[in-house]
């Protein structure tokens, strides 16, 4: 079980919001994570830089905010580790072909009524939650 | 100079929207999916949040000449639905169900310093890279030899 949090995930979500603005109004860039990561594996793009700098801060946050707030950001995993590494690898073969993830299609793709992202997002919105009930439902895993 | 500490700032802000939201949070994520046992219906709240100022921000921002670092908007040109979009979209889904992470999830977590979250980024860095291998191998071989 994990707690309710409407309201600290809304402001979490607009943060997330005003952050992807933020990207845009500067750096005329969309805020997706996999966009942001790829551009910095070889052949590493030559605006390496910014999204160097963008992941560093991303990075951060948690520490941000620890030493501001005293909150410690709620993390649990329930993964076993060989199938977080199956998950992490699929994750990673998924989005190089979808060109995106939930930050870059779910978020700045739908912002922009983008027909592509909407497909993409129905899409793994779909197979995530099929792929849950498989997991926990039918194989009574984690 | 100021490129690089605004590029920071901005994913300082986004980490803290992620930390804050619970996406960061493996568990979380799957009890947002997980309909049939235990729901946690809080990452709606995050979707919905961020796709409002994302709506209304992009609105103002796209209607200006350029952004204040760059030249121009680097805005995704493809149009059309194609095979790896919807397949590629399909079998993210697949990972993300198993292991509770997503890419923007994922790297603000890093920051907790918990070694799952090393562990599936560093086997979704490997994924993107054999998949960006596997279809540059595959390019080469069906380029049409022109001479």
């Amino acid at each position: 079980m994990t707690e309710f949090t409407p309201w600290l995930s809304l402001l979490g979500g607009c943060l997330i919001g005003v952050s992807t603005v933020l990207l845009m109004a500067f750096h005329g860039r969309i805020a997706g994570m996999t966009g942001i990561v790829s551009g910095l594996l070889p052949p590493i793009s030559n605006d390496w830089a910014w999204r160097a700098a963008f992941l560093i801060g991303a990075i951060a946050s948690p520490a941000l905010i620890f030493v501001t707030t005293g909150y410690t950001v709620p993390f649990e995993s329930p993964t076993p580790t060989t199938w977080l590494v199956v998950g992490g690898l699929i994750v990673g073969v998924g989005v190089h072909f979808g060109s995106g993830c939930t930050s870059g299609h779910g978020v700045c793709g739908m912002a922009r009524l983008s027909r592509r992202s909407i497909v993409a997002t129905l899409v793994f919105m779909g197979t995530t939650a099929a792929t849950v009930f498989v997991v926990r439902h039918v194989l009574g895993g984690f | 100079m100021n490129r690089v500490v605004s590029a920071l700032v901005i994913g300082l802000l986004f980490g803290v929207g992620i930390a804050l939201s619970g996406m960061a949070n493996p568990a979380k994520v799957l009890n947002f999916f997980d309909f049939a046992g235990t729901w946690d219906p809080s990452l709606a709240f995050v979707m919905g949040g961020a796709l409002l100022v994302t709506t209304i921000g992009y609105a103002f921002v796209l209607k200006r000449p350029a952004p204040i670092f760059d030249d121009q908007f680097h805005l995704p040109r493809k149009r059309d639905l194609d095979l790896p979009l919807i397949a590629g979209s399909a079998v993210f889904g697949i990972g993300w169900g198993i292991s509770g992470y997503c890419p923007g999830g994922a790297i603000p977590a890093l920051g907790l310093g918990k070694a799952d979250a090393w562990l599936f980024v560093g086997s979704m860095i490997a994924g993107i890279a054999l998949a960006r291998f596997a279809q540059q191998t595959f390019a080469a071989r069906t380029v049409p030899q022109t001479s």
